[in-house]
């Protein structure tokens, strides 16, 4: 496939589809849309001179979690996107060129193929002090961050910070960080991936759903796609058996622990959190942070550093979450500043009012960050 | 004199900025520059300190569960909660495997592209490879059609005309002195690795939930239940499939890594007379071994001045300050007085130029990055300093290893303070760890066999039963070096918190009396050949394995002097 046969031909071939299969699938292309026979050879002229889509993923207050997360992808693997489905032209954690040659492979792509190229960001985007907090070649993430989401076809926002702001933006937000939405207002075809990290797996057949559809999936109120963050942690979770018969972890490594009880009581922010890691779960399957006996944190959902903390006080039994069977002693969530702190947030909003509209894709923009610092009283007192 | 700027430095974690000074084909000066803030610390006040851990995780993704390992152990101290025996095993696996797979990855993905020239490995013969291969190691991945096969794949990767993440490098630079088919190994072995860490890292998934970012730790244990009859915790079978992990583990790491890296160095030993650095060695030590309140460890603490490996000194805190005469913050009382950390404060303070910048004033402030000193002196952390305390502390497996490489690369004990010696160590405690990590899950076994299922000090769970007012140090080796946390509790919440980390050891600017950080220091003298393609510069940087986003911390200016800290 060296020469002569574009990408695809040379991936499909790869994968064990020989060129007369491919032919006869761009004839169906063709009868589909009522073209002649003849179209079938033009349509796999075409499709074979394309070029690999380009990707540049872009770092910036990270922690490189998701870049690890990339990593652990297994269908395709992270060598084979590197080397066989995506031009992945810049990334600083995994490209060979370094200084003004890494930049000047940014440029390029910028320059030679707006509009063309995938986005995808990692990281918050720092405000405060004029961009100074976070810069790369000498520039600040904001000005590199609308050069490059503004000139890309799309973009993925990859974990919690670049969605939300995630850590960075958390009470009282030192350096002024936001989310990709809300630093670079009006970007197109913006999509969100949040979780901290995103998973891998759903970044994957994200890609792969845009490379097959040129477009994006349908949405939730917050940018993230159904398939993935359709439904809770707690609608899927594994422990919901004993959940429903009210069997619950009291401490850890009792009976009820050992035994993969609900773990509800000792702060499990399933109900309120909309992923898939029951179902798709982490590193190829092979377990998940409630399978290892540990509450879910609520790291898809936006503000969760504030609004999910303290992570071991467990939710108010309210209805509007979706849970209605009997738990003791709630009353210090409910009296709490906690409390109102939690009540008066977009969380319990969104999941009640997805409960009762069954809401579907929307393209309402994330929320804005919390403008409240946090009251410091509420962190310490459990 | 050229001025020559690396920014960014590209396969690390995090943003670092290089400015040297090249003359003569050597640099002159050099100048360390982390290009990123967050205040962590500062979003950690008022919190419960038992959420610490998760916070301080996300300091960095790449060394994920070292923030969390430090913070518990300082609010464990603080608090005065003792994990029982199955959660101290079950952190030696999680750090030993972290170690491990983060090693790896730091050779062949973040490092080895400054030794290795993809273009070159296009011309290696694969017949060739295929010999050299089997003489240096039995791996059975190693004839002549599978390196064929590597090569046509990497062929149709360069006719493709899209270089993606290898376009615009240093390829051809005089600088790459490997044959054609040692990169071709090297290549082979680059996606090797990347399935390898993938598969390996399932440790993580079992005991923690996910990588990157584990979730199981708990202050005063660890989240994981342990019990050999019941299908939801950790049982038997979780101990079968945890030993088939580390052994495909350590099968790579005898059979590749260590061959690869003896390979590759026996063509660079002049790399061994580079990047020298402070010469200074600081390490707390880690995998404690029993359960008391000062447990041998594995990998023992020490410290190690001015390269005289006869001496192995205690470590003392009480001797750490941090300076930031070239950082962007101030001190009350003026930025020449270094402060300890039980007394320092730290306000963030930017006076560089206003971004887009060319060049930063180095005289003045130029980093995010603060100088940690250790009696006043700059200090290397990280493997290198581990593996250099545990050869002078007589440590028997780290000592035939060291004897060992050395021997096959025909170069003396002075080669270790170098570049070349900072890949070595790296891959001798790989080999160690790997060796060792089955030790940890026996115990875990026979714990478990025991009857011993507790997993977490219940007792010291609720904050009613913590002290009103309360201090702790927690202190852990990462991959890449001596880590230390420090928590004041108040009232069951967070007062302060502040994180002294390697990268911050390792990157720091230079301090109130002149003396430069170990990155600094390592690179006078580096050779350049051609100052637009700065390649060598980024071989001895990358030797330290940079991590930017754990160095950048931040504390409260208000913040109350900390208690004596136990030594590590």
């Amino acid at each position: 496939m060296s020469t002569g046969e574009g990408w695809l031909v040379g991936e499909l071939r790869r994968r064990g589809v020989s060129r007369r299969d491919f032919i006869l699938f761009c004839g169906g292309i063709a009868s589909m849309f009522a073209l002649p026979s003849s179209a079938a050879t033009k349509i796999a002229a075409a499709l074979s001179k394309a070029k690999k889509p380009i990707l540049v993923w872009l770092e910036f207050q990270d922690c490189c979690g998701n870049t690890e997360s990339f990593l652990r992808a297994s269908a395709p693997t992270a060598g084979e996107v590197i080397l066989d489905l995506l031009s992945l032209d810049y990334h600083e954690t995994v490209m060979a060129a370094a200084g003004s040659q890494a930049e000047a492979a940014l440029d390029g792509v910028v320059k030679t193929n707006k509009g063309e190229y995938l986005c995808v960001v990692e990281g918050s985007i720092p405000t405060g002090a004029n961009g100074a907090y976070c810069t790369i070649g000498g520039r600040s993430a904001l000005a590199i961050a609308r050069e490059v989401c503004g000139g890309a076809a799309a973009t993925i926002a990859m974990g919690t910070c670049a969605t939300y702001g995630g850590l960075p933006a958390a009470a009282p937000n030192p350096t002024g960080a936001l989310g990709v939405a809300d630093a670079v207002p009006g970007v197109k075809n913006l999509i969100n991936l949040s979780a901290c990290p995103a998973n891998a797996a759903n970044l994957v057949a994200l890609v792969s759903y845009y490379l097959t559809f040129k477009r994006w999936p349908p949405v939730d109120s917050v940018g993230r796609p159904l398939f993935a963050y359709g439904k809770t942690i707690h609608d899927n979770c594994e422990r919901r058996a004993h959940f429903d018969q009210s069997q619950y972890v009291e401490a850890w490594g009792d009976e009820g622990h050992r035994n993969g009880y609900c773990l509800f009581k000792m702060g499990c922010k399933g109900p309120v959190t909309h992923q898939n890691c029951p179902t798709v779960r982490w590193n190829e399957g092979t377990n998940w942070p409630i399978g290892c006996g540990h509450p879910c944190i609520g790291c898809a959902e936006p503000d969760f550093w504030d609004k999910m903390t303290p992570f071991y006080r467990h939710l108010p039994d309210v209805e509007g979450f979706g849970i209605s069977a009997p738990v003791d002693t709630v009353g210090m969530w409910v009296v709490g500043g906690t409390a109102a702190a939690f009540g008066a947030h977009s969380v319990l909003k969104m999941a009640q009012h997805r409960l009762a509209t069954g809401k579907g894709p929307t393209t309402e923009a994330p929320p804005p960050p919390p403008e409240q610092p946090r009251t410091p009283a509420t962190g310490g007192k459990p | 004199m050229t001025h020559v700027v690396v920014d960014p430095v590209t396969r690390i974690e995090g943003h670092l900025r290089i400015e040297a000074e090249v003359d003569g084909g050597q640099v002159q000066d050099a100048w360390s520059s982390s290009t990123m803030f967050r205040g962590i610390e500062l979003i950690l006040k008022g919190r419960d300190p038992r959420d610490a851990w998760a916070f301080t995780q996300r300091i960095c993704g790449v060394c994920t569960t070292v923030h969390a390992i430090a913070s518990i152990r300082a609010v464990e101290n603080a608090i005065g909660a003792r994990p029982p025996p199955n959660a101290r095993i079950l952190r030696n696996l999680i750090i030993a495997a972290q170690c491990i797979q983060d090693h790896v990855i730091h050779f062949y993905h973040l490092h080895a592209l400054d030794w290795v020239d993809v273009v070159s490995a296009l011309s290696g013969d694969p017949a060739k490879t295929s010999a050299l291969a089997q003489s240096i190691s039995d791996w059975p991945l190693s004839s002549t059609q599978y390196f064929t096969g590597v090569k046509t794949r990497l062929k149709d990767f360069v006719d493709r005309g899209q270089l993606g993440p290898f376009a615009n490098a240093y390829w051809g630079h005089p600088a790459y002195k490997l044959p054609p088919e040692v990169n071709l190994l090297a290549v082979a072995h680059y996606l090797e690795a990347l399935d390898w860490q993938r598969e390996f890292i399932k440790i993580h998934a079992i005991l923690g939930g996910k990588n990157p970012h584990l979730q199981s730790f708990l202050v005063g244990g660890m989240a994981t239940p342990v019990d050999p009859n019941s299908q939801a915790s950790l049982n038997i079978g979780t101990i079968d499939a945890l030993r088939a992990l580390t052994a495909k583990g350590r099968d790579f790491v005898n059979r590749v890594y260590l061959p690869d890296v003896l390979a590759v160095a026996s063509f660079y030993k002049d790399w061994a007379g580079y990047g020298a650095g402070a010469g200074n060695y600081l390490v707390y030590g880690e995998y404690p071994e029993n359960d008391s309140a000062n447990p041998p460890l594995f990998l023992p603490s020490g410290v190690i001045r001015n390269r005289d490996l006869s001496k192995v000194l205690s470590v003392d805190p009480g001797r750490i300050t941090e300076s930031v005469k070239h950082s962007w913050y101030d001190y009350s009382g003026g930025d020449d007085k270094p402060l300890p950390p039980a007394q320092g404060e730290t306000r963030p303070k930017y006076t560089g130029p206003e971004p887009p910048y060319e060049r930063l004033n180095l005289t003045d402030k130029y980093s995010w990055l603060k100088s940690p000193r250790y009696d006043g002196e700059p200090m290397e952390v990280g493997p290198l300093a581990r593996m250099l305390v545990a050869y002078a502390s007589g440590h028997k497996r780290v000592h035939e290893l060291v004897d060992t490489a050395l021997g096959q690369l025909k170069v003396g004990p002075e080669a270790l303070f170098s570049t070349l010696g900072r890949i070595a160590a790296r891959c001798i405690e790989t080999v160690v760890l790997a060796e060792k990590i089955d030790d940890w899950i026996g115990a875990l076994a026979a714990n478990m066999g025991a009857g011993d299922l507790r997993i977490q000090d219940t007792a010291k769970w609720d904050p009613s039963t913590w002290p009103k007012e309360a201090f702790g140090a927690g202190f852990h080796e990462a991959p890449r070096g001596a880590l230390g946390h420090w928590v004041h509790v108040k009232d069951g919440a967070i007062a302060n918190y502040q994180c002294i980390v390697p990268s911050t050891w390792n990157g720091g600017p230079r301090d109130q009396a002149g003396k430069r950080g170990p990155y600094e220091a390592s690179l006078l003298r580096t050779p350049v050949a051609d100052p637009t393609k700065p390649l060598e510069i980024l071989r001895t940087v990358h030797s330290f394995d940079p991590c930017m986003a754990c160095g950048v911390h931040v504390v409260d200016a208000k913040r109350r002097p900390l208690a004596e800290v136990r030594t590590p």
